[in-house]
């Protein structure tokens, strides 16, 4: 991602589940020389006191993100469409477990 | 934006992203990493953040130099504990710095020329062991006041890593408090060393954070982008606050002869530090400047070749993977 890389090891990103139900969340980027590092560093910097049960880490120039800008047509399709919500249906309160 | 407009497109564009990140940051909302912010905000989290990472890293060293001297073995491995968070809490925050484009190698050499600036408490050297205590008490007691308001910091990785550092730091400031009880309950010469270290500890403590505020030119800003949520003064008279009674229930005396309560402002009244003091450090002129920083120079270039190596064995493992699926 930023040209400086070339100088060192590479930027990942690391995600941890925290306990066994959880789904993997981002916690953060370190740097290593290959996967297997990754995973150490990860463990080392990330879980010292039992934080995870399980840890992915990608290298970030693997990411593909959506574009920063809130204003971009990229999340329109959700926008409009209120039917996808419970709450756009009335329903007389008399009718029980609905 | 408007079709047909006939302002160029570019100061258009800038002028409705400045509306929405002002608008995020009155919302009380995070700004995060991909978002448009001004220069000045990222420039100045990228420099706060790059110091806060070199004060973690740097601030290894004075404890760090009493690992192999620590009574017990119970010390030893708490202090190794300790040191370890210290070294994380500079890589959490470096982590930090990277998502708004800055480059750790650049930030690290920063460090050891100079250019960049660190806490001015770690220039201090540690004489006793009872400074271990002290520091976790002190030093560490007033990175909690610091950067429990920094957890909701407008930037989102920042306030991240805050939260992250901040369960940390509890367990620092009460084992070097321990440390201490357990001195103060031993002989006259182990009390005398914690008064000791008290004393040297005390107004460097009370420089950590910075200089007054009709003299922080930077702080009005910080505060208006909510980087900073509280001033200087407001954070050192909390840590007064909060350390008084517990000098008394260790049975210490704090150097100041100014200190009381004040009952109708509901806060103690305190001396002033001696802020050229403060000012000599910052600008490398404190005790221990120049071998805190070669200290960190000498680690860097030290293992460069343990860098390239590991990166030499990636690419040799890569290729013979690579080999491998071919054949
Ligand atoms: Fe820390
Ligand atoms: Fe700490």
């Amino acid at each position: 991602m930023s040209t400086g890389e070339q100088r060192g090891w590479p930027l990942y990103e690391v995600f941890v589940r925290g306990k066994r139900g959880l789904n993997h969340v981002h916690v953060g980027s370190l740097h290593a020389a290959d996967d297997r590092m990754a995973l150490t560093h990860a463990r080392d910097l990330y879980t010292r006191r039992n934080e995870g049960v399980s840890i992915w880490v990608v290298r970030s120039e693997h990411i593909t993100a959506s574009t920063r800008d809130e204003k971009d047509p990229f999340f329109d399709p959700s926008a409009d469409k209120v039917y996808r919500h419970p709450t756009f249906y009335d329903i007389p309160d008399d009718v029980p477990h609905i | 934006m408007t079709a047909g407009q006939a302002k160029p497109a570019e100061p258009a564009v800038a002028d409705g992203l400045q509306e929405r990140f002002d608008a995020t940051i009155a919302r009380d909302q995070r700004i995060e990493p991909r978002d448009w912010m001004p220069e000045g905000y990222r420039a100045t989290l990228i420099r706060q953040i790059a110091q806060h990472a070199h004060s973690e890293i740097i601030g290894m060293q004075p404890e760090g130099e009493w690992i192999t001297r620590a009574p017990s073995l119970r010390r030893k491995a708490i202090l190794f504990a300790k040191v370890q968070d210290e070294a994380g809490h500079g890589l959490y925050l470096y982590s930090a710095a990277e998502t708004l484009g800055a480059d750790r190698a650049d930030l690290t050499e920063r460090l050891i020329e100079g250019r960049q600036k660190y806490s001015s408490i770690f220039n201090y050297p540690t004489l006793s062991f009872a400074d271990v205590g002290v520091i976790g008490w002190f030093v560490d007691g007033a990175a909690i006041c610091n950067q429990v308001p920094l957890c909701r910091s407008s930037y989102g990785p920042y306030a991240r890593a805050m939260v992250r550092i901040c369960k940390e730091e509890s367990f620092h400031q009460r084992q070097g408090y321990e440390l201490l009880m357990t001195m103060m309950r031993g002989t006259d010469a182990q009390r005398e060393m914690v008064q000791d270290a008290v004393n040297r500890w005390w107004w460097p403590s009370l420089m950590m954070f910075g200089p007054p505020d009709d003299n922080s030119p930077n702080s009005a800003r910080s505060m208006a982008w909510k980087i900073k949520r509280h001033s200087n003064d407001e954070l050192r008279r909390r840590f007064v606050d909060m350390t008084v009674p517990q000098a008394e229930k260790l049975g210490v005396t704090l150097p100041d002869p100014e200190l009381r309560w004040n009952e109708e402002r509901g806060h103690h009244d305190f001396g002033t530090p001696d802020w050229d003091e403060l000012t000599r450090v910052i600008q490398g002129d404190g005790p221990c400047n120049a071998r805190r920083v070669e200290r960190r120079r000498t680690a860097h270039e030290e293992g460069a070749w343990v860098r390239e190596a590991a990166l030499a064995h990636a690419a040799k493992q890569a290729a013979r993977t690579a080999r491998g699926a071919a054949a």
